[in-house]
């Protein structure tokens, strides 16, 4: 199954160290909001099958100062967990979480804005670093190790001398 | 035992596992600089910096051009293309999820006009 409507989410890299994502959804900011925040919902749609990895469960306390626990993996004999807390949360409107599952976590800024019918969603990650931001795209790309590693022995030949 | 790939983590740490080359990339990535300004700003004999330059251009990290006397460096078109790649994929995983959402939203707009599933 391909990929639909990737015109329709745009992504900017607006400083060196944030992303920001924007998306329409065809309905109004609270729905979209309750999909967003009500575990079950969020379990259908977080973890889509093109990213290859299932998600096995999802804790989330919904409140500034609760915090949310997502484990990925096939079973349970390999997982991985992405967790941190809410900083702030507006019904409806507003979501700010931090990813504490590692130090150069970003801040992660959610926006549900009414427009007619429709809501417009702005995604903002904000990184401590531009570093930080770059090891995670790393950290995403599956198919970077190899270029890496020839990058790697390339190097290691011309440094040799 | 089990064998455990490389993560992508590490695999970037140890290509460019020399301090000063990264962060001359670091640093092409906000402009162009000259070796000199290079060579200035990481605390390196001019010749110390031409070689490690000489090694990221070599790969295709980091490009130079030579105008006069000045040797300027800039991000390599490979350096951009990888940073193009990111940006993509991490497009298409949003869009992915959102298009997923987009089910779920549908789904909850039916259920509170109690239209039932006659609309699929």
């Amino acid at each position: 199954m391909g990929l639909k409507g990737d015109s329709r989410t745009t992504v900017e890299r607006a400083s060196e160290s944030e992303l920001v994502v924007t998306r329409f959804f065809d309905g109004p900011a609270r729905i979209v909001f309750e999909a967003w925040t009500t575990p079950e919902l969020f379990m259908r749609w977080w973890a889509p099958k093109s990213m290859g990895v299932p998600l096995l469960s999802c804790e989330m306390d919904v409140r500034t100062g609760g915090g949310y626990r997502l484990e990925f993996g096939q079973d349970g004999s390999e997982s991985w967990a992405f967790f941190g807390r809410y900083v702030e949360v507006i019904p409806n409107a507003r979501l700010v979480w931090t990813n504490e599952e590692s130090e150069d976590g970003a801040v992660t800024t959610v926006t549900f804005e009414d427009e007619g019918d429709r809501t417009l969603l702005t995604l903002k990650e904000l990184y401590p670093s531009k570093e930080a931001l770059d090891e995670a795209f790393i950290g995403m790309e599956g198919t970077m190790p190899e270029q890496f590693e020839q990058l790697d022995a390339l190097l290691a030949s011309l440094g040799a001398g | 035992m089990v064998q455990f790939p490389q993560t992508p983590f590490d695999a970037s740490f140890s290509a460019l596992s020399d301090a000063t080359r990264r962060g001359v990339l670091e640093q092409l990535g906000r402009g162009d600089a000259s070796i000199t300004d290079l060579a200035e700003k990481f605390h390196m004999t001019l010749t110390g910096m031409k070689k490690h330059v000489g090694l990221l251009e070599r790969v295709g990290l980091v490009a130079t051009e030579k105008v006069g006397r000045v040797r300027t460096c800039r991000l390599g078109r490979r350096r951009l293309e990888e940073e193009a790649a990111w940006i993509e994929r991490y497009g298409q995983l949003w869009a992915a999820r959102f298009d997923a959402l987009d089910e779920v939203v549908e789904e909850l707009k039916r259920k509170e006009k109690g239209d039932g599933p006659e609309g699929r």
